[in-house]
């Protein structure tokens, strides 16, 4: 019933061949068959966010996804955004703004805001605040994500 | 909140998704396109189908095509193709307007138009915009093809006329009049959350008249549909407070309202009045 | 980093240096509890009913299945106060014959992933009998209502009552009288980790670690301890990473009990990571009150007296270690708020329901005792025709320190200034105005004030008015520079997204002369920490700020004897600072780090006059201060819909010194989109059988960032004359302030209407149902 199928997950450009029951969500094989923990879970339900990632080069919710179903797509999370020790300008903003509190919504933040404007540059300041309204926070009050987000915004369109 | 084992089948052609549908649909068989609704049921195990035919790795179903009179969805096409218009007729901007309602953008990258019609949540935005638009839904299995009209196609509370081992396989709306003008209003209390209420209208004028005109709710019952009361009070009139509040209130009166513990029948009717007069609004601007 | 935290002769503290804890957060390093590997994993058979008597469970063949016949020796949890009229009521780790709220832990189920065990766990049959359940506090207080717990016979847990001396000359004398009556409903902290564990067993040494989402390492290690009949030695609790707590995550947790149990049976790791539904229906609740506030006015509207009426739902079990008194007793013991009133009469009954066990959640009742009085000031205005802020400017205590009819001890605040401000930030008769032009179009702005007193960092004392058997307050700090000049500061406290990291390191920069990102400030691990009781009730940065600076005081001390040894200078003469120590006016110093290296490596030379190494204890118990703020909001009510949007947000606030601006600011923000959800959207909805209606994210409504207008934050700083640091706390505020402000800005919209809410959240049906009750088409 449960057999489990072999496949390949590429995550920020590494190749992780794991197998998994067909029922292994994304965000779970992400996190325990590849050990990428920086993708968080909060609601496994596709309200919250928190296990928002990139499928090739769109941001979705990885609890939504089953593992199987991104079988040789090109998977970015958390651990890829930096360059080095050089953070990409949306962490940077973040950190500069104060963006973040307890950080565990926060990779599902980087990575809804990093998808949508490598998709939509140019995105105005009141549709990135739909865009932000996709995942929950319990910590910030939005103020200083949505400054943070606007401000990478401009330094992402600046490149 | 792990959903419960199945048997995932991952067919490349339509034929071969037909095939195996029609095997595994009696032994609690059902379709995945962008399980954007299907997973989290899943997770919460109110769902436990045996076997997902998982259709994402099917050729050919992601394709628009607008030819003639009408624009075809195909079953694969997610709500965000929607997000720029995709046809130039005013049926291309409508479906902009309404797909930026629909839950949140990473939700709209993975999910499908024609995954919300087999779903069926009277909520939802396309199968609102299917009803009153009167698309004509496509369904397709081993046994042929059939053609089932939207009024017909949606049988009341997340229940569809297809038959088990059928799949929706694309969506036909009728492209709109040049000089259609349309308005869509829904209300939520979160940003992206499910339309406690939701209204679609489309009319032309003649002769400063309304004329043609369409005014669906969603949200509000146990399907969606066209409200022809409402309809009626706004055929001949000039668009006008008075006709748009008449036309609101017809439709208010119409509906038998879904209640549940956060909404009484007379607040849903409240929610259809604001809706409906909202979206005249909007096409009248 | 080190271009906005290098020294050039500035303080540390009072600036927005960003934070020590960010890097690893942004790069997807934190690590959460549920990130640790386990070989076995748990889930919890919860009963569906919400009472009856547990008759069977069967389990599946070869399963394994815990129950409460599988823990002998473990003991319940038992609260406890002692007084109040206290009635202990015991909590089994897993339901004992009988169930009492939909939920309950009945039995836990052993496997190699939490899917399988989840397959397992629907597999596993129960057979109760179900009972009659009751699940609203006034039910559960009328005569004949089913008993939740025999030892609390009438379902009153608890019931706290006072009345001052000259209450009744004071009610008599007034010249009005003023009643609100007001419903909170029942709310969910809702952090976005829910709760988990992980226990690994080590066979050498018998010992258990647990990893769990906890606000209170310490007091979790001797709960359990006590518990399971253990030493508290084999166990080590740490909190690592937590994805934010409000409360939530202070009390003990059945749950983790029995993951520490578990792997001990097993000498194995076990780990149980929540799931969002059994977050919603069975971590803790929180705010389902009815209050009943009059006040007695003078003709000049002084408030003269104040008489309320307490009930507060608090579920099925007594939440450890606060009690069930955590929500009736603040809320008795803080409902004068920050105004004049020394007559005072109040009872407050904690009433036992089939319902999920209430506990504290950020601002414990001062929310709803803010939104009561608040209501009752803008009333009073209503009622003798002034302003609503003229009673405020009427009311607000102005002289320090003010003792409440209550007997707290008010310290230095700026009750009137903040107001002042915020009416001069809103720009009031501009807003008049706008309101009184637009109305003509049909449309409904209304402007609503809370002013508030926020008591922090309040240490042991404060709790033992409360009569508790585990009394918290004070922390500890056990600060060190090692051989190579590094700092670390090990402390009780726990923090989990407030930046104590960053701003204690503030602290013993200036004191120290060592810059910030060569301090490590250690925290959440009862192997490497003191006792302290965590990060709560804004006390972290008061209390554990307090004791980081008694103890760097103590090293700077010691840092300049060594100084003056070897530079041979008077101590009065050295100054510390950019890591080092210099001879003031002069160009002689030496680094931190030598001096360090000194203290453990040269104490031959000191003649005995110095003692080897460099560590010092600082510990801290502070009797509480008081921040106060002036909450404004702005909204616009759609009538037909009865939606609510906040077009603005305006705060002016006090909370003493400010260590970090930028962190201060961060607490506010996110205070306030809490208390905007909790005044507009967040409820738990039982049905009348005790199921819960709201067991996901989409019924269960924390807000998103659409929701939340713009924040405007103005500050003051009066320092507080009872913290060392003169800092106040503030992590609760904008949640105490928030519904106030929010519910009397639509009462101020709706004024017209004749229509007044007094319920939380004021949903749009809610809102609606008012208006339509008044005649109000659509």
């Amino acid at each position: 019933m449960s057999e489990k199928t072999n496949i390949t997950l590429t995550i920020n450009g590494s190749d992780h061949a794991i197998a998994v029951e067909p029922r292994r969500t994304l965000a779970d094989a992400i996190r325990e068959d590849c050990g990428q923990s920086g993708t968080h879970i909060g609601c496994e339900h596709g309200i919250c966010g928190a296990c928002t990632v990139i499928v090739d080069g769109a941001p979705v919710r990885s609890c939504l996804m089953f593992a199987v179903q991104a079988n040789g797509k090109r998977i970015r999370t958390v651990e890829g955004l930096a360059n080095g020790d050089t953070l990409h300008p949306m962490q940077q903003a973040f950190m500069d703004h104060h963006g973040l509190q307890c950080g565990f919504c926060t990779p599902g933040f980087l990575m809804l805001a990093v998808g949508v404007l490598e998709r939509e540059p140019d995105i105005s300041d009141d549709d990135l605040l739909d865009v932000l309204s996709s995942n929950l926070c319990r910590c910030t009050g939005y103020q200083n994500i949505i400054k943070a987000v606007r401000a990478a915004a401009k330094e992402m369109r600046g490149k | 909140m792990k959903p419960a084992p199945f048997i995932r089948h991952a067919p490349k052609t339509l034929d071969e998704a037909l095939r195996i549908l029609a095997e595994v649909a009696p032994q609690d068989g059902r379709v995945l396109a962008g399980g954007q609704s299907l997973v989290p049921i899943m997770a919460f195990r109110l769902a436990k189908p045996a076997h997902l035919v998982d259709i994402n790795e099917v050729a050919g179903l992601d394709r628009i095509s607008s030819g003639g009179k009408t624009l075809t969805i195909g079953a694969l096409v997610r709500h965000s193709a929607f997000h720029r218009p995709v046809v130039d007729n005013p049926l291309g901007a409508l479906l902009t307007a309404v797909a930026r309602h629909i839950a949140h953008y990473p939700i709209r990258t993975r999910g499908t138009f024609c995954g919300s019609l087999a779903h069926a949540d009277p909520a939802s935005e396309w199968c609102l915009t299917a009803a009153t638009l009167d698309a004509t839904i496509v369904a397709k299995s081993t046994r042929g093809e059939r053609l089932i009209a939207a009024t017909d196609f949606f049988k009341g509370l997340m229940t569809t006329a297809l038959a088990e081992d059928e799949l929706l396989a694309e969506v036909r709306l009728p492209l709109l009049a040049n000089d259609a003008k349309f308005g869509f209003n829904e209300f939520s209390r979160r940003a992206g959350d499910f339309a406690m209420a939701a209204a679609l209208v489309t009319y032309r004028l003649g002769g400063g008249k309304i004329a043609d005109t369409r005014v669906g709710v969603g949200g509000a019952e146990a399907r969606p549909r066209r409200i022809a009361k409402a309809e009626a009070a706004l055929n001949g009139q000039t668009p006008s407070d008075k006709a748009f509040r008449a036309a609101a209130e017809a439709a208010a009166a119409a509906i038998e309202p879904l209640e549940d513990h956060q909404t009484s029948g007379g607040y849903r009717r409240d929610l259809v009045r604001a809706v409906v007069r909202r979206a005249l609004e909007q096409a009248a601007a | 980093m080190t271009a906005h935290t290098k020294g050039s002769g500035l303080k540390w503290v009072g600036r927005a240096i960003r934070r020590l804890e960010d890097p690893a957060l942004l790069t997807g390093h934190g690590r959460f509890t549920a990130d640790l590997p386990a070989a076995h994993w748990v889930r919890f058979v919860r009963s569906p009913v919400a009472a009856g008597r547990l008759r069977r469970i069967a389990k599946p063949d070869g399963a394994f299945v815990v129950t409460a016949a599988d823990l002998a020796g473990v003991k319940p949890i038992l609260p406890m106060l002692h007084k109040f009229d206290y009635r202990p009521v015991a909590q089994p780790v897993l339901a004992d014959g009988v169930v009492r709220f939909v939920g309950e832990p009945v039995a836990a189920v052993v496997a190699s992933s939490a899917a399988a065990a989840e397959d397992i766990a629907d597999q596993v049959e129960l057979s109760i009998d179900a009972t009659a359940p009751v699940v609203d506090a006034r039910d559960a207080l009328s005569p004949g209502a089913p008993q939740i717990h025999a030892e609390a016979l009438g379902n009153v847990i608890l019931e706290g009552k006072v009345k001052t001396a000259g209450f009744d000359v004071a009610w008599s004398a007034a010249h009005k009288h003023v009643r609100v009556e007001l419903r909170s409903h029942r709310q969910n902290a809702t952090p976005m980790e829910a709760r988990a564990a992980h226990a690994a067993y080590d066979v050498a040494t018998g010992r258990v670690t647990l990893t769990c989402t906890t606000q209170m390492p310490h007091l979790m290690r001797t709960a359990i301890a006590d518990v399971l009949g253990m030493p508290e030695s084999d166990l080590r609790v740490i909190a690592p990473d937590v994805g934010g707590g409000f409360g939530q995550k202070m009390s003990l947790c059945a749950e983790y009990v029995v993951v520490v149990w578990l792997s001990r049976e097993l000498k194995s790791s076990v780990a149980w990571t929540e799931d969002r539904r059994e977050n919603l229906i069975a971590s803790f609740h929180a705010r389902d009150q009815y209050i009943t506030l009059e006040g007695a006015f003078d003709k000049n509207v002084k408030l003269l007296a104040l008489k309320t009426d307490i009930i507060s739902n608090v579920g099925a079990y007594s939440c450890f270690p606060t009690t069930s008194g955590v929500e009736p007793l603040m809320a008795m013991a803080e409902m004068p708020g920050p105004y004049d009133v020394q007559q005072y009469q109040c009872r407050a009954r904690g009433v036992l329901t089939n319902t999920c066990t209430m506990a504290a959640y950020r601002g414990v009742s001062r929310p709803i005792i803010t939104l009561a009085l608040e209501r009752l000031m803008d009333k009073a205005g209503a009622a003798f025709g002034i302003d609503p802020v003229d009673v405020r400017r009427r009311n607000l205590i102005d002289k320090f320190p003010y003792t409440s009819a209550m007997g707290l001890v008010f310290d230095e605040a700026s009750y009137q200034q903040t107001l002042e401000m915020a009416v001069k930030a809103v720009d009031l008769p501009a807003f008049r105005a706008r309101q009184k032009e637009v109305r003509q179009q049909g449309r409904h702005l209304g402007i609503g004030f809370a002013t508030f007193s926020e008591r922090t960092g309040y240490g042991s004392p404060a709790f033992a008015a409360r009569g508790m058997e585990i009394t918290p307050g004070w922390e500890t700090v056990i600060l060190t520079v090692d051989p190579s000049g590094f700092v670390e500061a090990r402390v009780g406290s726990s923090p989990h997204g407030q930046g104590l990291r960053t701003t204690l390191a503030q602290i013993i920069a200036d004191e120290i002369g060592v810059p910030p990102e060569r301090i490590r400030i250690v925290h959440g691990d009862t192997d490497r920490t003191p006792y302290g009781w965590g990060t709560f009730a804004s006390r972290s940065l008061v209390i554990s700020g307090g004791a980081t600076l008694i103890a760097a005081q103590k090293v700077r001390a010691k840092l300049i004897k060594i100084a003056s040894h070897l530079l041979e200078a008077a101590p009065h003469d050295i100054v510390l600072e950019d890591g080092a120590a210099k001879v003031a006016g002069t160009d002689r110093s030496v680094p931190i780090a030598a001096l360090a290296r000194e203290a453990y490596t040269q104490t031959h030379r000191f003649n005995g006059e110095i003692e080897p190494g460099l560590t010092e204890t600082g510990t801290y118990d502070p009797p509480g201060t008081f921040s106060n703020a002036c909450h404004v909001a702005m909204v616009e009510v759609d009538i037909k819909t009865g939606k609510v949007a906040i077009e603005k947000y305006v705060v002016a606030e006090d909370a003493g010194r400010i260590i970090n601006p930028m962190i201060a600011d961060g607490q506010v923000h996110g205070g306030i989109a809490q208390g905007i959800g909790n005044a507009l959207l967040e409820e738990i909805v039982y049905d009348e059988s005790g199921g819960v209606l709201t067991a996901n994210l989409a019924d269960y409504m924390p807000p998103t960032a659409r929701e939340i207008p713009p924040i405007e934050l103005h500050h003051m700083e009066t320092p507080s004359t009872q913290s060392v640091t003169k800092a106040k706390g503030l992590g609760e505020g904008g949640t105490i302030g928030a519904p106030a402000a929010v519910i009397n800005a639509i009462n101020d919209a709706l004024s017209t209407f004749g229509v007044e809410i007094n319920e939380m959240p004021a949903t749009p049906q809610r809102i609606r149902a008012a208006l339509r009750a008044r005649g109000s088409a659509a």
